[in-house]
């Protein structure tokens, strides 16, 4: 066990060390940015006063590899910086208008796209893999093939084209779904449930497919293998070999699939958050981007690149775990 | 609801049995029943009872009352335009078998439908977007004088349609039609110019550092591994915030900036395929025959490396294609990427979106939305069919 230890060690150093580097691809190219925020925040007619002030009350104006170890100390301790908002902004000038830091702004919207991947996982994982089965046992019917088309064609279409769909059918013409997610905090669990419900549907429809595809692969992959041959043999009847036999050894790659599209989730809201004005931080992340409030879109960045990177290396260690050819290297 | 739901399937259930009870019967035990699960007898059931709703709810589509009408204009326009694509897809694989060299008709011979559907729709697509400024009745950005603004589409007089704009007009009257049209243009051209350019960054650094190794191979290889640990899409935006402030004072358009960047973000998983089939290839003797001649890097790299790298490359076109034109509508929906007055489907969807909200009384004012989103998914679908029967094909035709 000690070796295993080894490597994940291993892996999760490696982790800490490309999301060091991300931080800093990050600040760099924040940095890029012509001119400063306080010359953004003040606009044309500022006094070179003013401006120096602000620059000085920011830390703007130290050298960019100051303010780097700064701004990174300061996100290891939880705190992000001052959002640059024009709402926030009248804090600087001394009219406090109870402005907020970007860490809490960014904390209730977080827990609410995590709660809307919790749901999506909740509904995708279950069916999809339910789905690979069955067409692994139905391979190369009618039902296979149909479900082959749908995955593809769902995989493959935008996202708004999918949510626009599901609001139509599902919210216009047959009024089951609010088309608005307007969760605020102190609602009810159902009533938040219901209310996150297209959206978490339309990320559904989008990350199914993958997963599906790759639980009927690695089925079949294993259905040469003479020890289900054993099993058909014995007279056992095929569900029973696929989900008895197969399914389990079959789990590993299916495991690494699901943690790669739960790392796809928490990207890809950002296109639904929009088209639902689902309050999660893909939305918050899509209007920092349109008023350029960089120390939001900064925060932003960084949390959806832990989140990735997290996810992928859970991927990565759970392969190693489930996989002995991999967890004794020679 | 729930209620009826229950007794559905249970009645389903019990049919199921039924109908497999009968088909022993009926057909003195053929295997195909005897040996029948009854998961596959209530699969046929359920299927049955699928498509019996679909009838049901076609006729309902073609109902004279209106508000019932309404209702399921949306699915009859989708099974009509299922029925349609299907046929055309069909018509296109008899003439495909018939028509042109031995090699095309071999080809066609051994095409799944979904594949001849994805070539049909490829080319219409192309010839739009190649011809857009002929087959369009009007400019992109024309605002024709005297036109109201938002004309329903459907060219209906009585439901606040005009017959000479179809398609109906936008916010701020336009041809929707012509703007569909010149989308082609301006959304896949440049989807697939960002495309081209992906691939040649990627592409070239990736041979080159199967080629060289060393030094080269390691840096570019660990510079990728950061780009790819940070998601495309939100990379993508927040470079686009960037460049949306230097775009204005260097004088180039945003979307000079957003080809740019697309194409060095989705140059990695490029980079990554070139250098994984290079090295593969870098090891063979024809090469180590080719450097002891005293071929230059050029020569070794696209004479000797790159056609012999095409089949896996090209799927890989296809693949990536997809990706960038979604990305390209995502980025131009949510408002960052092609910049008005150019038309987009992206832009359009995000303009006209609000008017789904009218389906139900007046389903013709909520297709213009979804027949820009539907534009979009129809090429990605059609892409992905024919790379998914091309990789099939390579894969030598097993499960």
């Amino acid at each position: 066990m000690g070796n295993v230890l080894k490597i994940i060690l291993q892996r999760l150093a490696l982790g800490l060390l490309t999301l060091l580097i991300v931080s800093i691809v990050i600040f760099v190219a924040v940095n890029l940015l012509p001119g400063d925020f306080a010359q953004s925040i003040l606009g044309q007619g500022a006094t070179p006063e003013a401006v120096a002030s602000i620059r000085a009350d920011l830390g703007l104006d130290q050298p960019p590899v100051t303010r780097y170890f700064q701004w990174l100390g300061g996100v290891l301790q939880g705190d992000l910086g001052t959002s640059f908002a024009q709402a926030n902004f009248a804090s600087f000038t001394g009219t406090d208008s109870g402005a907020t830091t970007v860490a809490q702004q960014i904390a209730p919207r977080f827990a609410n796209t995590m709660f809307l991947a919790m749901v999506t996982a909740a509904i995708a994982v279950p069916f999809s893999i339910m789905l690979g089965v069955l067409a692994a046992l139905y391979r190369n019917t009618v039902f296979d093939r149909a479900t082959n088309i749908f995955t593809l064609s769902s995989i493959s279409s935008p996202e708004f084209f999918l949510a626009y769909i599901l609001i139509l059918f599902l919210a216009v013409l047959n009024p089951i779904f609010p088309s608005l997610s307007n969760i605020f905090e102190g609602m009810a669990f159902s009533e938040r449930l219901e209310k996150s419900m297209l959206p978490a549907l339309t990320l559904t429809l989008v990350v199914t497919a993958h997963m599906m595809r790759m639980t009927r692969a690695a089925i079949i992959n294993l259905l040469a293998s003479p020890y289900i041959e054993m099993a058909r043999l014995k007279g056992l009847s095929p569900m029973r070999v696929i989900v008895k036999h197969a399914l389990p050894n079959a789990l590993a790659p299916i495991i690494n699939v699901i943690a790669l599209n739960l790392a796809y989730l928490i990207t890809g809201v950002v296109v639904v958050e929009v088209v639902f004005v689902y309050p999660g931080i893909g939305q918050l992340f899509v209007d920092s981007v349109k008023i350029r409030d960089i120390p939001v879109v900064q925060a932003c960045c960084l949390i959806f690149a832990t989140a990735f990177i997290l996810l992928n290396l859970t991927a990565d260690i759970m392969s190693i775990l489930s996989n002995p050819r991999l967890r004794h290297p020679k | 609801m729930i209620l009826w739901a229950v007794i559905a399937l249970v009645g389903m259930a019990a049919l199921a049995w039924v109908f497999r009870f009968a088909g022993q019967s009926v057909t003195g035990n053929a295997p195909k029943f005897r040996d029948m699960p009854y998961g596959v007898a209530f699969g046929y059931v359920l299927g049955a009872a699928a498509l019996l709703w679909l009838i049901w709810a076609y006729t309902q589509g073609r109902s004279s009352e209106q508000a019932i009408a309404n209702k399921f204009f949306f699915l009859r326009i989708a099974i009509e335009g299922f029925i349609l694509f299907a046929i055309a897809a069909w018509v296109f694989r008899v003439l495909g078998r018939s028509v042109g060299t031995a090699w095309s008709k071999k080809m066609f011979r051994s095409m799944p439908l979904t594949a001849s559907f994805g070539i049909l729709t490829i080319i219409i697509y192309a010839i739009f977007a190649i011809f857009a400024g002929v087959i369009a009745p009007y400019g992109q950005e024309q605002i024709i004088p005297g036109v109201a603004a938002n004309i329903v589409p459907g060219g209906d007089p009585a439901l606040g349609g005009d017959p000479e704009f179809y398609f109906g007009t936008d916010q701020i009257g336009r041809d929707i039609l012509s703007r569909l049209i010149y989308g082609a243009q301006n959304t896949v051209g440049i989807a697939f110019a960002t495309t081209l350019l992906a691939f040649f960054i990627g592409g070239t650094l990736g041979f080159l550092a199967a080629t060289l190794g060393g030094w080269l191979d390691q840096v570019l290889s660990r510079m990728v591994d950061v780009l790819m640990a940070i998601p495309s899409l939100i990379f993508a935006l927040l470079l686009m915030t960037i460049a949306s402030v230097w775009a204005p004072q260097l004088g180039i358009p945003l979307t000079v900036f957003m080809v740019i960047i697309i194409a060095v973000i989705d140059s990695t998983r490029v980079y990554r395929l070139a250098r994984a089939v290079g090295q593969n290839i870098v090891v063979m003797d024809y090469i180590e025959a080719a450097k002891l001649r005293g071929e230059g890097l050029g020569y070794l790299v696209f004479k000797e490396i790159l056609p012999n790298a095409t089949a896996p490359l090209l799927a890989e076109f296809g693949l990536r294609f997809c990706f960038v034109f979604l990305t390209i509508a995502a980025l131009s929906f949510l408002g960052v990427g092609i910049q008005p007055p150019l038309a987009d489907w992206g832009t359009m969807v995000r303009d006209l979106g609000g008017f789904v909200n009218y389906a139900q009384f007046a389903p013709l004012a909520a297709t213009a939305p979804l027949l820009a989103a539907g534009a979009i998914a129809l090429l990605t679908v059609a892409v992905n069919f024919v790379v998914d029967w091309m990789l099939h094909k390579s894969s030598g035709l097993k499960e």
